[in-house]
């Protein structure tokens, strides 16, 4: 009765992410009492947790897309992060007009915008191609955009930071006067819920699930998994491209070296924090977004504990042993006290 | 020095003694009893589950048993607790996807692991020349320094058996080495099969081709069930007592039981195949199915029987002939194509290819249905509901919930889930590969029974079992399967046990 009554508990898809997001703010709570005030300066929300819902944003983004890679091709898209440096370097490059500072667009906005989706969209395809009728293995397959990622992005900013010096650059990647709460947090959530709508009333999410969890019956109950896997591939491609604008909106510049550095990781990161098999299958897009929040918000304890930049990761790599540990089904059996010992064979030596 | 009766009877190599292995739910192998002489090649058979390939991974030490003994040479009792501990005890495995490495040299691979040495470094003028002395005795005549890929499949089994053998294998498993070779590459497999059994070394070889059988080997061990059914000499088993035996039927005094389905008149044609074919899976083949019909298709495990509907469904590419559907030539390339012209396919192979293990009753059962709408008409969810509880009702499913996960469900549960997904699409063909395997004898019946039921209502099904009296009962036409190919059909009034089993073993 008991260990039913843990089950259902530990069962419930949402629960764990959700422990560990209570967890890190308590621990916040305890460390930084002040971690949840907030004060208001020039109509603008400030404050820790301000602070972590706004610098979450992108991760959460680009967790969106990680989790559907994941769930439908049991593998990840680690050239996120290097597509949103691509993205953010051909965007600054329009609106800067090839120049490597402007005060001035000299493209329409929208332009530059719609450009920087449509390579997250293009670099999410090639990737999908590979993947999904290559069939490469998705790990080899990003990796070529991981690497060659930045590259590109130096080539099309000629190795130099391009700034946009324009006030209206900075709104998607800051705040909009008037609005109490940085731009990127409404983005971050409109993406969720447009996520959340199409799984709701489409059938992706269920042919998602199918093929990642099972490819050869999903080509026969009539799915086409090359098909499911390349839409998946490509729209986390779109949003890294969206993240991308984000990410230099932040800085009003394009640096090829180190927009999105390593977020690729944190997105994969989050998508395990959130409770999803690495792979494949049943997923959980809310748990991913928590898993982002997650994230964020260690990262914020970290810098608030005054734990300098380079100790950093050493930190957050103790966390997340723990966190994913908790969650690892070999942990929930120990608990459980599941009995391994097998029946061992009988021996019978003879003369 | 001639061997003395009592010498020859000491040839004992290999004797696995009442040895029992249970899987959750399933006793895989229940007190079965296997011996192996030297010099001698030994057929291990048995249809699908009849424990062949257990006894194998048992005596390979891939799986524990759990009573039993393995005595070799009739000196020690061994368990081999891995296939190296199993090697070192001189048993060694060739499988039918040869494990060596295709890109470095047929030497490399002769010697991997137990290169020789000078000075700690590979001695390679050495080792090429061991390697072309050891196949030489084999009358293996190819080049030893090039790549091992650049032989055929036949040529690196061959050497995968040499490697075993030089590393003094006394027993030798062929599994299923033969299903991947053309007619020349077997004769030359089997002349090398000769050779060693001449020099004293046992051979176990697991196929499920009769010819072959009949062609290279001694004795013939036949399982069924995890079950022992006997030891026979080659000489004193006909084939067709050997396809009876597989079944688990007796050839000679068999009541014959009659099928109940009634005939219809009228025969309306619902598809036909001509000349269907798909390389490497099954050879062309004529078909015709009319609607209303039962019709079964029979043949040993590995004759083609699952492959023949893989082809008309479009699951295997097909590379010749052309399907005609209602007079209409039809172009399908991929199962999607088939279930909109109205058809439907349970396959064989439930675990790997008929559930979606994590995801719950409801979405197994609503999978194909949505998948035929397509991606933007999602069925409500309401809709959903009716449709699962309706078929949870219908096919009396044991289930805690509409949203308890497949794998949760017994074996025969899952199968009616995926019959309840596929009678969703309301098709006109419905095709039912094994529907009935590891399935108790009440769901059977069950499934029997509603078969001949869709059938008269208009419904065309193909069925394919390895229980010959289930297939007597249920089809009006039979069509029989042997070595790829579809050899004949019977027609409803020459179906019986006898007929069924001499079309399956073919020429004698």
């Amino acid at each position: 009765m008991r260990a039913l009554k843990i089950k259902n508990i530990t069962s419930t898809r949402l629960f764990l992410p959700i422990v560990s997001l209570i967890l890190v703010l308590i621990i916040n709570m305890i460390k930084t009492p002040n971690f949840f005030n907030i004060t208001i300066q020039n109509g603008v929300f400030y404050g820790y947790i301000i602070d972590v819902i706004n610098r979450a944003s992108e991760l959460v983004i680009l967790a969106v897309g990680m989790t559907l890679v994941v769930a439908s091709s049991g593998g990840t898209d680690i050239s996120v992060g290097a597509v949103c440096a691509l993205a953010g370097a051909v965007a600054c490059f329009i609106l800067a007009g090839g120049e490597v500072s402007t005060d001035v667009y000299r493209a329409p906005y929208i332009a530059a915008f719609i450009a920087a989706i449509f390579v997250g969209l293009l670099c999410g395809s090639f990737n999908a191609f590979l993947v999904a009728k290559m069939n490469i293995q998705p790990m080899v397959a990003t990796l070529i955009l991981f690497t060659a990622g930045r590259g590109m992005a130096q080539l099309v900013t000629n190795g130099q930071i391009t700034y946009i010096r324009v006030e209206s650059f900075r709104m998607l990647g800051n705040s909009i006067h008037g609005i109490p709460l940085p731009t990127p947090v409404f983005v971050a959530l409109a993406v969720v819920l447009v996520t959340l709508i199409i799984l709701k009333k489409t059938a992706l999410g269920l042919y998602i699930e199918t093929v990642g969890i099972n490819n050869k019956a999903a080509r026969l109950v009539g799915l086409n998994p090359v098909y499911i896997q390349f839409i998946a591939y490509a729209f986390c491609g779109l949003l890294a491209g969206l993240a991308g604008m984000i990410v230099s909106s932040r800085v009003y510049s394009a640096d090829a070296n180190n927009a999105g550095l390593n977020i690729e990781l944190d997105a994969i990161l989050a998508v395990a924090l959130g409770g999803n098999s690495l792979s494949g299958g049943k997923f959980s897009l809310l748990g991913s977004v928590i898993g982002a929040y997650t994230i964020q918000a260690l990262t914020t304890t970290l810098y608030a504990m005054s734990v300098s930049a380079d100790q950093l990761p050493v930190y957050k790599a103790i966390v997340v042993v723990i966190i994913v540990s908790l969650q690892s089904k070999e942990f929930i059996k120990i608990i459980r006290g599941f009995n391994l010992n097998k029946k061992k064979a009988e021996v019978v030596y003879e003369k | 020095m001639l061997l003395t009766p009592f010498e020859v009877i000491m040839d004992n190599l290999l004797k696995m003694r009442g040895i029992c292995k249970n899987f959750p739910g399933v006793k895989a192998l229940d007190n079965v009893d296997f011996s192996l002489n030297k010099g001698e090649i030994h057929a291990l058979m048995g249809e699908n589950g009849a424990g062949k390939s257990t006894l194998i991974k048992v005596l390979t030490g891939v799986e524990e048993f759990e009573t039993g003994q393995i005595i070799l040479e009739d000196k020690k009792s061994i368990i081999n607790k891995s296939p190296k501990e199993a090697q070192e005890n001189g048993i060694s495995t060739v499988y039918q996807e040869v494990n060596l490495c295709p890109n470095i040299s047929v030497a490399e691979n002769l010697f991997l692991d137990r290169e020789p040495r000078k000075f700690g470094l590979i001695d390679w003028q050495k080792m090429n020349r061991m390697s072309k002395e050891l196949l030489d005795k084999l009358d293996i005549k190819i080049d030893v320094t090039k790549p091992t890929e650049n032989y055929s499949i036949a040529i690196q089994q061959m050497i995968a058996i040499a490697r075993a053998v030089d590393m003094s294998a006394k027993v030798l498993i062929l599994d299923e080495p033969t299903s991947s070779l053309d007619d020349g590459e077997v004769e030359k497999l089997f002349v090398l099969m000769k050779k060693l059994k001449k020099e004293g070394i046992g051979i176990i070889f697991v196929t499920h081709f009769l010819e072959q059988v009949y062609a290279v080997c001694d004795k013939i061990t036949v399982l069924r069930n995890g079950a022992l059914v006997g030891e026979f000499e080659v000489d004193n088993l006909p084939r067709v007592q050997l396809v009876a035996k597989m079944m688990g039927k007796d050839f000679n005094d068999l009541e014959n039981i009659k099928g109940e389905s009634t005939k219809t008149d009228d025969k309306e044609v619902l598809l036909k195949a001509e000349s269907l074919g798909s390389t490497g899976n099954i050879k062309p083949f004529d078909l015709t199915l009319n609607k209303g019909e039962v019709i079964g298709i029979t043949g040993l495990l590995g004759s083609g029987r699952s492959e023949l509907v893989r082809a008309i469904y479009g699951a295997d590419k097909t590379d010749t002939g052309k399907t005609i559907f209602k007079s209409k030539e039809v172009k399908i390339n991929a199962p999607i194509d088939a279930m909109k012209l109205g058809m439907a396919y349970l396959p064989e192979n439930r675990k790997d290819e008929g559930i979606i293990a994590d995801l719950s009753v409801r979405e197994n059962i609503i999978i194909a249905m949505q998948a035929k709408q397509g991606i933007f008409k999602l069925i409500p969810r309401k809709k959903q509901e009716e449709f699962v509880d309706k078929y949870i009702e219908i096919l009396q499913i044991k289930t805690a919930g509409r949203e308890t996960p497949i794998k949760q469900l017994s074996g025969g549960n899952q199968q009616k889930v995926i019959l309840a997904r596929w009678l969703l699409t309301n098709p006109e063909l419905l095709i039912l590969d094994e529907p009935t395997r590891g399935i108790d004898v009440g769901t059977k019946t069950e499934i029997q029974k509603l078969v001949l039921k869709l059938a008269t209502e208009g419904m065309t099904v193909i069925f394919i079992s390895s229980e010959i009296e289930e297939m007597i009962r249920t089809c009006q036409r039979m069509v029989v399967m042997r070595d790829k190919k579809k050899v004949g059909e019977l027609e409803s009034d020459e179906i019986s046990q006898n007929n069924i089993m001499s079309a399956i073993a073919g020429g004698e």
